[in-house]
């Protein structure tokens, strides 16, 4: 006899979250199934509390012709449905429920500040945005007076951890300050301590390059030639493409150990590795990066979570699932501890000791009180293999060696009200 | 636990008695889970030799040994299934429905049922090995890995890594009856021998909770500190305690230590430095060797529990993950 102790189970529970639709206002699916399970691990329950997280996003246009690498359509939701159904499988022991609100900002639709405010007015104190920093200021200035929670998931900007930092957004993405730290590091450990660094057209470009100047002056390494990349999108040229020699050629009597790419747009980075005049490898936005997630990665626990993510998403998890992902687990922990999930309770304990957040990176994750910048160790990958895990060894610091990476507390330039 | 003890120390009577073991310990046999190896790496205590290497299903990670020492159990995670295997020829002679990624599990006292934690798919699988058939599945926390069981066989622990809870299951009716939150990726569940106490490891958290079974509360929180090395290489996973209660054990990873705890006062007494990225601990069945796996080294580490001293690593397969230890 097969004895079922309850009747619903994860997998369910997140097809069902799914059918959610944007904005819809829904008596919690997954909380309704929990009067009806009579072996309730607390059975004097009441009906639980149902948190609402809110994913307020923008659909990838879709590449034009054939992209094996195209961002697909659900990036980053995919990491919230994830995060809703982690939260909701621990939330039937403490009798919570949690319940995504998806908002796809669209041409011609409402601005994100806008689709902020209806779903703060509809009762979803959680917002996580995957927008860049100039709508991630707009939403948190929409909110400020609510008391709604805002997790940046996407938008690496110092200068939002920075003079334009905001008490009620916490950053779960790395600024780029953290990432080319990360990959600073590295080459520090490696010896490589010359960097020829190609500046993309973009301003994030000139932003990532500056990221990268600072960590060298940080780490004592030396850019030993600048140029920017003036030869247009030649990653996604076809093969049938002419070639454009001069591209090839612009890297030639130069002095340097290694290639640092800055090209956030992924246009022409891919373009670079094994086109050099001399051997050299190629770091940056592309090549060898320093990143919060890759499907490569499978320690501390990775691998149950990637594929408990390609069960939900049939693909592989990115960067941006991940900090989503991490996001929404971000308020589901803290309100397991907290035994309740009243943003008054849980904004200041984001950045008490006591919180940390476990994400499958050996280490427990905290925010920085000063700019409320998640810490956390990045990977350093190639698309193959995992390369290394900053902060390296040695790298030390008096509060935590994850201070290594980013602003610390006496250069930031944040100040909270 | 009691039974098991007293048959191995029938047998260490008898061995002393026939005289024919070195240094006066009985031999049992070791058996180890060697994750990327897809492999079960044999040891002989009486050479502390590898005696033979066993192929079994992938991902090879909980193992336990039956309780007359005839088959020994393996969590095959990747192929959603527990391979049994033959102890004498190392053959895997049935494999049993597990439920999708068994992770970690552990045999009633009886023998029977197993109890298994599927890690992918937050629950709890408990199956009849005679007749391999489930008898119930356990909704429990996300990523469940650790599992506990009360020396009265009554209560079965599991700890779940991502909703950070030790859940307390009754054994009769296979319901979740009380959830103790503890500290960040809660790992491995141990009791003590007189049932009081639940010891739970948190590796990310840095901690080992004890909890007071009665009550279900955290009574004590030991934290681990040692010199040159980070926090947060500190993560604590295999828990063992001596059956007569004085001293704990746990593996600390990354850390490359075991630490040695008074089990009264829960103070931390001394860190053995054992291979790279130690994880689960074994006791031989008269409690004199304690074996650890230690993944990244490839290799186990005996200590010497009385001497409180690793004596001996041997090399086994790639990235051993579990150990379990025969009294035959």
């Amino acid at each position: 006899m097969l004895l079922r102790a309850a009747c619903m189970r994860a997998p369910a529970q997140s097809f069902i979250l799914s059918l959610a639709l944007a904005g819809a206002v829904l008596a919690s699916p997954a909380a309704g199934q929990e009067p009806a399970s009579p072996p309730a691990p607390q059975p004097q329950g009441a009906a639980p509390a149902e948190t609402r997280i809110g994913l307020i996003y923008r659909v990838q246009p879709q590449p034009s012709s054939y992209d094996a690498e195209a961002p697909p359509e659900d990036e980053g939701l995919a990491g919230a449905r994830m995060g809703i159904a982690d939260n909701n499988t621990t939330g039937r022991f403490t009798k919570q429920a949690y319940a995504l609100d998806e908002a796809a900002l669209s041409e011609g639709g409402p601005s994100a500040a806008e689709a902020a405010r209806a779903l703060v007015a509809k009762g979803t104190k959680y917002l996580v945005l995957a927008l860049p920093a100039d709508e991630v200021l707009a939403v948190a200035d929409a909110v400020k007076d609510t008391g709604a929670v805002v997790f940046n998931a996407a938008a690496p900007d110092d200068r939002l951890r920075g003079a334009d930092c905001r008490k009620n957004v916490f950053h779960v993405v790395p600024s780029r300050a953290m990432q080319a730290d990360a990959l600073a590091q590295y080459l520090t450990l490696m010896r490589w301590r010359k960097i020829f660094l190609i500046v993309g057209p973009n301003p994030a470009d000139k932003l990532y390059a500056e990221a990268v100047k600072n960590a060298a002056r940080k780490f004592g390494l030396k850019i030993t030639a600048e140029k920017p990349w003036t030869f247009g999108p030649l990653a996604k040229a076809r093969g049938d493409t002419p070639t454009r020699a001069e591209a090839m050629v612009f890297t030639r009597g130069l002095d340097y150990d290694m290639v640092v790419v800055a090209d956030e747009a992924g246009d022409w980075g891919d373009y670079v590795p094994y086109r050099t005049v001399d051997p050299r490898p190629v770091a940056g936005t592309q090549g060898l990066v320093a990143t919060t997630w890759s499907p490569v990665l499978e320690t501390w626990g990775a691998a149950q979570a990637q594929n408990r993510f390609r069960r939900l998403a049939g693909r592989l998890m990115r960067p941006l699932d991940y900090q989503v992902w991490a996001s929404v687990r971000a308020v589901g922990d803290a309100a397991t501890v907290q035994k309740g999930s009243d943003p008054a309770a849980i904004a200041p304990y984001l950045t008490d000791p006591a919180f940390s957040l476990p994400a499958y990176k050996g280490v427990s994750l905290t925010f920085r009180p000063w700019d409320h910048q998640l810490r956390q160790p990045l990977i350093v990958v190639q698309p193959k293999m995992l390369v290394s895990v900053a902060p390296e060894q040695g790298f030390l610091h008096q509060r935590t060696p994850l201070d290594t990476l980013g602003t610390d507390l006496p250069e930031t330039t944040c100040k909270f009200p | 636990m009691d039974r098991c003890v007293k048959a191995g120390l029938g047998l260490a009577v008898l061995a002393g008695l026939t005289g024919g073991m070195a240094g006066g310990a009985q031999a049992y046999t070791v058996y180890v889970s060697n994750e990327k190896g897809n492999s079960v790496s044999v040891i002989d205590t009486a050479t502390m030799a590898v005696t033979a290497t066993w192929k079994v299903g992938r991902r090879p990670r909980g193992i336990t040994v039956s309780k007359d020492g005839k088959e020994v159990f393996v969590c095959a995670s990747d192929d959603d299934r527990i391979d049994v295997l033959d102890a004498a020829t190392g053959k895997v002679v049935r494999s049993l429905r597990s439920g999708p990624d068994p992770e970690q599990f552990i045999l009633d006292r009886s023998g029977n049922p197993l109890y298994v934690a599927n890690e992918d798919d937050s629950q709890v699988t408990i199956i009849d090995i005679e007749k391999n058939k489930v008898l119930a599945e356990v909704p429990v926390g996300v990523e469940p890995e650790g599992m506990g069981l009360s020396p009265d066989g009554k209560i079965l622990v599991n700890t779940s890594e991502t909703t950070n809870m030790a859940h307390f299951i009754d054994t009769k009716t296979f319901q979740v009856i009380d959830n103790v939150l503890v500290d960040a990726r809660p790992r491995f569940a141990e009791f003590t021998s007189d049932g009081k106490f639940l010891w739970v490891s948190a590796e990310v958290g840095g901690t080992v909770s004890v909890i007071d079974v009665a009550t279900r509360r955290v009574v004590k929180k030991i934290t681990f500190k040692i010199p040159g090395v980070n926090d947060e290489a500190i993560q604590p996973v295999g828990v063992r305690i001596t059956q007569d209660g004085a001293k704990a054990f746990v593996a600390l990873g990354p850390a490359n230590r075991v630490a040695v705890i008074d089990a009264k006062s829960f103070e931390v007494q001394k860190y053995l430095p054992v291979g790279q990225r130690v994880w689960q601990l074994a006791f031989t069945p008269d409690q004199k060797l304690l074996f650890s796996t230690n993944g990244t080294s490839n290799d186990v580490s005996v200590i010497d529990v009385a001497a409180e001293k690793v004596v001996k690593s041997i090399p086994v397969g790639l990235l051993p993950w579990g150990v379990a230890i025969s009294p035959h």
